[in-house]
């Protein structure tokens, strides 16, 4: 199963959990089952085309799934997802 | 980059660069590094840095490029030193509370380095000011706290051909990039529009106002975005262009992305259609989200309280928060909003209120949107705004 790394601002949708083990053959059915797992990830990794929103990025391993096959980026057993959302704090 | 800065509209020399016998012991421990040395100094020296946002990012980023010698340091923020700034924001002092937040940063980092030009601009970045504030300096260090000026610094770096080494922070964790970079061939890196090409909806991701953050992660991240700094100024090592850093102290792990250019970008991409800075604001959604919401502010609300209105009040913070202190809201914390509306009065007028004004207004979008509420007012300024004005025995946080 791959290893999913759930972000800061996320984690309250997933019981507090920053890392998670999920199948999925690619990253399609992986955020799908992780979203199903987790009902209220899904409308910040789901937009209403059904795609990732722009601003998240997933990375499979040390790639953006931009450069790679997008949502159909294949999966493997040792594989890590990272979601990484555009955060904004710094000078407060 | 080549270590030349505009300087009085000519070009400076970086080998021209004298250093006075202070200057030389000061900086010794650089200079005898075999791969930095008397050049890289001069570099430094040579250089202007405008750091925007003297923060919890800028407090380490000016206090380590101050002593590190960079010739011409440019601060802008418009803020004044807070009691609950000290927590993180290790430029300031307990001295400094209520000062301009500029001022004090200037004071500090002159008695940290005599050597160095200090600029200082007490005024908001905003779409009329930033081309002319940038356009005087070779890197911009971008340390600010919202979606509207992350794409601002980012779209005038882009504009002006300006490198721009971002850093950003979130309660426990923190993303490190070189945006806008042009390497030795001349090739251009990747810059923030190209890694997000929108904002995410606002109110979605907190502010560290609202969400927090662990104190010693922007000393962490900052210290991460100074390095990045004197990489790109003085050319020494690998430059964090074309790379994405992120780290989460809760559980140590970090990672480096690799991120590249999308034709698609508006800004330089193959069919560029932005040429100029927009209302970045209106981009980021914020100012559409302000107008809907009815408002309250916290007088108004003290009144209704002394004539007895009948209305009901709601606390949309989280419990450990309404611990430190409550106006006697029933609490119903953000996330749980939605499953507890039947709990919020149709018939009377109902008060929500947060910590600042934010996560009440989105919590009022939300009923507003889902269930149709017309009867909901945001307390603006929130809690804290209502210690201020009208109970300051309530302890603040």
């Amino acid at each position: 199963m791959a290893t999913v790394f759930i972000p800061t601002p996320l984690r309250k949708f997933t019981n507090n959990t920053a890392k998670l083990e999920v199948a999925g053959n690619n990253v399609s059915e992986v955020v799908s089952k992780l979203t199903g797992n987790f009902p209220e990830l899904k409308r910040h990794l789901i937009n209403a085309d059904g795609k990732i929103p722009s601003f998240i990025n997933i990375f499979v391993d040390d790639d953006d799934i931009r450069n790679l096959q997008q949502e159909q980026t294949v999966v493997k057993e040792n594989t890590i997802i990272s979601i990484v959302p555009a955060i904004a704090g710094g000078r407060e | 980059m080549a270590g030349n800065s505009i300087l009085n509209g000519t070009f400076m020399d970086h080998r021209d660069i004298k250093f006075s016998r202070d200057e030389m012991s000061r900086y010794n421990r650089h200079i005898i590094i075999p791969e930095f040395g008397l050049e890289a100094q001069q570099k430094l020296k040579a250089s202007k840095v405008l750091v925007i946002g003297s923060g919890g990012l800028g407090s380490p980023v000016l206090l380590y490029l101050a002593a590190a010698g960079i010739g011409t340091i440019g601060i802008v923020d418009f803020d004044v030193v807070d009691d609950s700034n000290l927590q993180r924001q290790v430029l300031f002092g307990v001295g400094e509370v209520g000062q301009p937040k500029v001022e004090a940063a200037k004071r500090r980092l002159e008695s940290l380095n005599p050597h160095i030009n200090l600029k200082v601009y007490n005024t908001q970045l905003t779409s009329k000011n930033a081309l002319d504030l940038i356009k005087e300096y070779d890197v911009v260090a971008d340390g600010t706290d919202n979606f509207p000026t992350r794409y601002l610094v980012n779209d005038a770096c882009v504009l002006l051909g300006k490198t721009n080494v971002y850093a950003s922070i979130f309660q426990f964790e923190g993303q490190v990039s070189v945006f806008n970079y042009i390497n030795g061939k001349g090739e251009v890196g990747p810059n923030y529009r190209d890694l997000y090409a929108t904002p995410p909806p606002a109110g979605l991701v907190p502010s560290c106002a609202e969400g927090g953050v662990l104190g010693v992660l922007p000393g962490i991240i900052g210290s991460l975005q100074a390095l990045e700094v004197i990489k790109v100024v003085t050319g020494v090592g690998e430059v964090l262009s074309g790379r994405f850093f992120s780290f989460d102290a809760l559980t140590f792990e970090s990672r480096t992305f690799n991120i590249r250019r999308n034709p698609n970008n508006p800004l330089n991409g193959n069919n560029p259609t932005i040429k100029e800075l927009i209302d970045y604001e209106q981009f980021c959604g914020v100012k559409a989200v302000e107008k809907k919401i009815k408002e309250i502010n916290s007088l108004e609300l003290n009144e209704w309280q002394q004539r007895g209105e009948d209305f009901q009040i709601i606390d949309v913070r989280e419990p450990y928060e309404y611990e430190i202190c409550n106006i006697g809201a029933e609490l119903i914390p953000l996330a749980t909003v939605v499953e507890n509306a039947g709990r919020i009065d149709r018939k009377r007028k109902v008060v929500v209120q947060c910590k600042t004004g934010n996560r009440s207004g989105k919590a009022i979008r939300e009923l507003e949107e889902r269930f149709g509420f017309d009867n909901l007012y945001n307390l603006k300024g929130g809690i804290l705004g209502y210690i201020d004005d009208i109970n300051p025995k309530l302890t603040k946080y």
